[in-house]
């Protein structure tokens, strides 16, 4: 990480709370509705599937695959613009909902479609006094 | 179905476009609107419905209204992303239909190029999203490309033939940004920005502003220039790309049927085809979706010329978001030029006899989409 520009750091708020909370106790945490057993993602206060209210939070598994990515070459985002080339993907998890995330510990070069992947946790930073821990995915069989 | 045979396309004009320093986008704005008004035949006293939306105002209708001096008895700010004023089109109709308006100005402008030389969106990120380095919206159409490349074996060269194309129709456009001619290695050789989108696989950053008139029938100065809509529809799949069910299949799957229904034709009687291209990916996935070639085809379609001058379907005439002007939101641009084209106006990029277009615009990543299905007056007597 860059010693002299931060990422960007998230501000959850409301009902997206629990999934960066999560995160900093190391758990992936994505919503399954009870009603309809439908599972949500990105979280929700009511179900798109069957508009009931609040889908359960769940930890899923972790793992998922690569659906499509981007190395990301010229960037002017703070604390990447310095990183590139990075990857930047959408991850389809074993659950069956898709999440974005950067692949890390891997060469840009040698992400694939259909890579399988396991959840990774990224302390961001701080923001108001607030430890902020995001997931992102590194390839499966990558050293720890 | 909102009912279109009420109305009629009546005037169209552009502000200068390019590089804009001298005006704001509300200026830019009153300038087309009056030339769209006189190209209407009309005046701006005419003027009761105010269709408009930036992202440089919270109340766009009302600002515009304020700078023209004009008090319409009907507004509608619907901010559907780019492709909003093709919406905006769809519910003039029905307002004038309902009787809420009987002239409506469509209006739009950005500074963009001169204001900071990028993209000026009122475009929230997600907190899901944020943290990522995702470059809106370049990597979020790498993503749809990198996919469809999978799925369909869609290659860079082929990207890159939109883009060609693209130039070759601004070649014909004294008012084109870009006008010389590129190759595919241009592309590839131009700098990667997002993979697979290199830098030329990018629309243009440009300053402009446009307007249409509206009118019902009862209203129209000259027919003969008068333009029909004979079909349109607006749907959506998703607002964070993380939602969109399948990254390869855009709205355009259900606003191209919609339209072309209503319209009664079908895709090979389009005499041309207004596309959104704010990246390379973009009018392939809206061709294939809109029903114009099977899913997966329309890459090739491009990269065998066929939507080039001389091709079977001439595909963004006046250059496009690629290489005529991107001023941040293109939709009423692609209208204008699918207007001048059935008026005949085009002049050296004029579609000879061309009677019945297609317009499709997007919002967003290939998120919203608004279809029209244009005609010259005499196509829906005929």
């Amino acid at each position: 990480m860059s010693g002299t520009t931060r990422k960007p750091i998230p501000h959850a708020r409301g009902e997206e709370r629990p999934f960066f909370e999560a995160a900093t106790d190391g758990r992936l945490a994505i919503q399954r509705c009870p009603e309809c057993g439908n599972m949500v993602f990105f979280p929700r206060t009511v179900c798109p599937h069957c508009r009931r209210d609040t889908p359960e939070w769940m930890d899923a598994a972790g793992t998922g695959t690569v659906y499509s990515f981007s190395v990301v070459v010229r960037s002017a985002i703070s604390g990447y613009a310095d990183e590139v080339p990075y990857v930047v993907a959408l991850v389809t998890l074993d659950e069956g909902v898709r999440l974005m995330a950067n692949i890390v510990n891997v060469a840009p070069d040698d992400v694939r479609i259909g890579m399988p992947v396991r959840v990774t946790f990224e302390h961001r930073g701080d923001r108001a006094g607030e430890e902020i821990v995001i997931p992102q995915f590194e390839p499966v069989g990558s050293a720890p | 179905m909102i009912p279109l045979e009420q109305v009629a396309i009546v005037g169209v004009a552009e502000s200068e476009i390019g590089k804009v320093p001298h005006q704001t986008p509300a200026g830019m704005m009153a300038v087309a609107a009056r030339a769209a008004a006189a190209d209407a035949g009309l005046s701006l006293d005419d003027v009761d419905g105010i269709f408009a939306t930036t992202p440089y105002h919270g109340v766009t209708v009302t600002t515009l209204s304020e700078y023209l001096g004009i008090r319409p008895r009907y507004y509608d700010g619907t901010d559907f992303g780019g492709c909003s004023f093709i919406l905006h089109l769809r519910h003039a109709a029905a307002a004038i239909a309902a009787g809420m308006c009987d002239v409506a100005l469509i209006a739009y402008a950005s500074s963009q190029r001169s204001d900071r030389g990028r993209l000026v969106s009122s475009s929230e990120t997600s907190a899901y999203e944020l943290p990522y380095g995702a470059v809106y919206p370049i990597t979020h159409n790498a993503l749809i490309a990198a996919r469809h490349m999978h799925d369909y074996g869609t290659t860079s060269e082929q990207l890159a033939s939109v883009a060609v194309a693209a130039r070759t129709w601004a070649s014909r456009n004294p008012r084109a940004y870009a006008r010389e001619p590129i190759t595919v290695d241009d592309v590839l050789a131009s700098p990667m920005m997002s993979s697979p989108l290199h830098r030329l696989d990018c629309c243009l950053l440009t300053d402009g502003g446009a307007a249409i008139i509206v009118a019902r029938r009862d209203r129209v100065v000259d027919t003969s220039r008068a333009i029909h809509v004979l079909g349109a529809a607006e749907s959506f799949t998703h607002r964070n790309i993380v939602a969109m069910p399948d990254l390869t299949t855009s709205a355009a799957a259900v606003t191209g049927p919609a339209a072309f229904e209503q319209a009664g034709l079908r895709p090979d009687d389009m005499d041309f085809a207004q596309l959104y291209d704010a990246f390379t990916i973009g009018p392939i996935i809206e061709l294939e979706d809109l029903g114009f070639v099977p899913k997966g085809e329309a890459a090739a379609f491009f990269a065998e010329g066929r939507t080039q001058p001389a091709g079977d379907l001439p595909v963004n005439t006046n250059g496009g978001g690629l290489a005529y002007t991107h001023p941040g939101m293109l939709g009423l641009f692609l209208l204008a030029e699918a207007v001048r084209q059935l008026r005949g106006e085009s002049g050296e990029a004029q579609v000879p006899d061309a009677r019945v277009g297609l317009v499709h615009g997007i919002g967003g990543a290939l998120a919203s989409a608004a279809t029209a299905v244009l005609a010259r007056p005499e196509v829906r007597a005929a």
